[in-house]
């Protein structure tokens, strides 16, 4: 049995004619094709499985449709259609028993900001019948770090300690399944690692967790990822797998004038892709040309073809693709 | 109008500004200055006092002591005068959901003091350049999140202001709208406007043209990118960054 199991969720915000879809899945019948494979029946939803004691990542940008699905599989709104269960409960019939064995951190902070950080544990403990020193073992790492605070209201806690006190509150029942909604989403990086560190161990104790996450760099801190984007998954898979499937190939080129490197790249015809990548420019061309194709590109072929319009220093090697480069390819080809 | 900066390549110049609330020095300490055109990085963990120096820098909150200009106007003394000179643009506030795009450049125009036929005329021009014109008549709440982020960028700067301060305007954005934006930023640079960007993207740390980092209130370091890496011995902006916020005192992370 998968610890969580999606098949064909679908849910649309906007049933009015507005036209517009917001939401996870496939808006049925759609009159607007820009992006998508014709449609099959009615409302084509996302399915996925979570195994016990992953840590599944979903990977896109706002508006993409994480929170949706998150607030499905908590229970907290309906979709309409498809099925979701979680150790094996239903997300409609069987609301609480799910509501008992999952631990969920939404995307805004919602805690009682008036309530100390000791008293929202507390009471977070209390509601779910349980006690604090019950669960220590748990968030002992996580809450040690925010003790010396313990008198504070959580409203005058810093972002980081606020983040922290949310995790400790979501696990003291020692849920089954963690639900973490963009945990990281506005913290810098350094507190971003810190806290990947985190779900680390709580994996280790048996905690299977869902989260998600618009940073692409985090995606390979999870066993397994989904990545998002309008509602639909662009491929699931082991991010190790996903990079391995990249579909083209993957250059990253220098040059003294950046700028004008990525207007000359725009303009050749048999580059497909160029896009700035920190200190470099990935550019992407077809694994697989013509045979005899005299025209397809080479790395030796563009460094001498920019050096002769005026660049100096080109330098172009062929890179392995991060996730950001094949969540980018795949968007584009959707 | 007060007397303009003496220096006109000189568009940011900060010496020894502080802020305390308290006993706390939220910002301790800091120099610097930013050159007409360059796009300016500024970095820092959260809680580092980004936010503290940005609201000074912007004529929203006086110094507790230092002294500095933005745009030619004293920080302490014209802080109305800088707001007219300068442009923001953060990911939390960006337009007005309920009016159309018109309304929302009409709007901005209007507070900014441009005249009506000028609106009119660079409202023409803008739709046309980011290919908006079916989509001038339309809510921005009825718009795609890449398309509200252009178009935020567009209205903080189209008053022409001499600088534009952006809070992590990219946070939360798809990784090929992002690199758009930076794209637009470039264009904004080329007419001359100065650009003063917050992230947390460490990629995008590599776009600007220089760099400075906040740890505890202070400015730890400040160079190129290049430079920047070459002293820390790092291969990338990440790693810079790793570095010098770890050594943050504070207890915020």
């Amino acid at each position: 049995m998968y610890t969580i199991e999606v098949k064909n969720l679908y849910k649309n915000y906007y049933s009015d004619k507005s036209g517009k879809f917001a939401g996870i899945g496939k808006k049925p019948n759609t009159e607007d094709d820009s992006n998508s494979v014709p449609l099959q029946g009615l409302g084509a939803g996302i399915s996925f499985d979570v195994n016990r004691g992953e840590i599944f990542g979903i990977i896109g940008p706002d508006g993409a449709g994480k929170t949706t699905l998150f607030r499905i599989l908590t229970t907290l709104i309906l979709a309409e259609s498809g099925t979701a269960t979680i150790d094996g409960f239903d997300v409609v019939k069987d609301y609480k028993e799910i509501r008992k064995r999952v631990g969920y951190m939404p995307g805004r902070f919602s805690l009682y900001q008036d309530l100390t950080v000791e008293e929202n544990l507390e009471f977070f403990a209390t509601v779910f019948n349980t006690t604090i020193e019950e669960n220590y073992e748990l968030i002992k790492d996580i809450y040690v770090q925010i003790e010396p605070f313990k008198k504070r209201r959580a409203g005058k806690l810093s972002g980081g300690m606020k983040q922290k006190l949310a995790l400790s509150c979501a696990l003291i029942h020692k849920p089954s399944v963690l639900f973490l909604d963009e945990p990281t989403t506005g913290v810098d990086p350094v507190s971003r690692k810190e806290f990947w560190g985190m779900l680390q161990k709580l994996r280790e104790q048996g905690i299977t967790i869902l989260v998600s996450t618009p940073y692409m760099d985090e995606a390979s801190l999870c066993d397994r990822i989904a990545l998002i984007q309008n509602g639909q998954f662009l491929k699931i898979d082991t991010p190790q797998y996903i990079v391995s499937q990249f579909a083209d190939v993957l250059w990253a080129a220098k040059s003294d004038t950046m700028h004008k490197l990525l207007e000359d790249l725009r303009k050749d015809e048999q580059v497909k892709s160029s896009f700035a990548f920190g200190d470099s420019i990935h550019i992407t061309s077809p694994l697989n040309p013509p045979e005899g194709d005299l025209n397809s590109l080479s790395i030796d072929k563009l460094t001498k073809y920019l050096t002769k319009i005026g660049h100096k220093n080109v330098e172009i090697k062929e890179i392995e693709p991060t996730i950001e480069d094949c969540f980018m390819n795949l968007s584009q080809t959707k | 109008m007060g007397v303009r900066g003496l220096n006109m390549d000189t568009v940011i110049k900060v010496e020894n500004l502080t802020k305390r609330f308290g006993n706390f020095t939220a910002v301790d300490n800091i120099s610097f200055e930013v050159k007409r055109g360059e796009i300016f990085g500024f970095l820092g963990a959260n809680g580092a006092g980004k936010t503290t120096a940005m609201r000074m820098l912007c004529g929203l909150s006086i110094p507790t002591e230092g002294k500095g200009t933005v745009a030619g106007y004293d920080i302490f003394k014209q802080p109305e005068l800088i707001k007219k000179s300068i442009g923001y643009m953060s990911q939390k506030f960006s337009m007005y959901e309920d009016l159309k795009v018109w309304e929302n450049l009409e709007l901005f125009g209007g507070i900014y003091g441009m005249n009506d036929k000028v609106i009119k005329q660079k409202t023409d021009e803008l739709m046309i350049k980011l290919n908006f014109e079916d989509e001038r008549d339309k809510l921005v709440k009825s718009l795609p999140l890449g398309f509200k982020q252009k178009l935020a960028f567009s209205v903080s700067i189209f008053h022409q202001p001499q600088v534009v301060f952006l809070d992590e305007p990219t946070g939360g954005v798809d990784p090929i709208t992002r690199r758009r934006f930076w794209e637009m930023i470039y264009d904004a640079t080329a007419q001359g406007i100065t650009v003063f960007v917050t992230t947390h993207y460490m990629d995008e740390a590599e776009y600007c043209d220089r760099v400075s980092i906040m740890v505890d209130g202070r400015i730890e370091a400040l160079d190129s990118p290049d430079n920047l890496k070459k002293q820390f011995n790092a291969k990338n902006m990440d790693e810079v960054f790793q570095q010098l916020a770890r050594k943050a005192k504070r207890v915020d992370n």
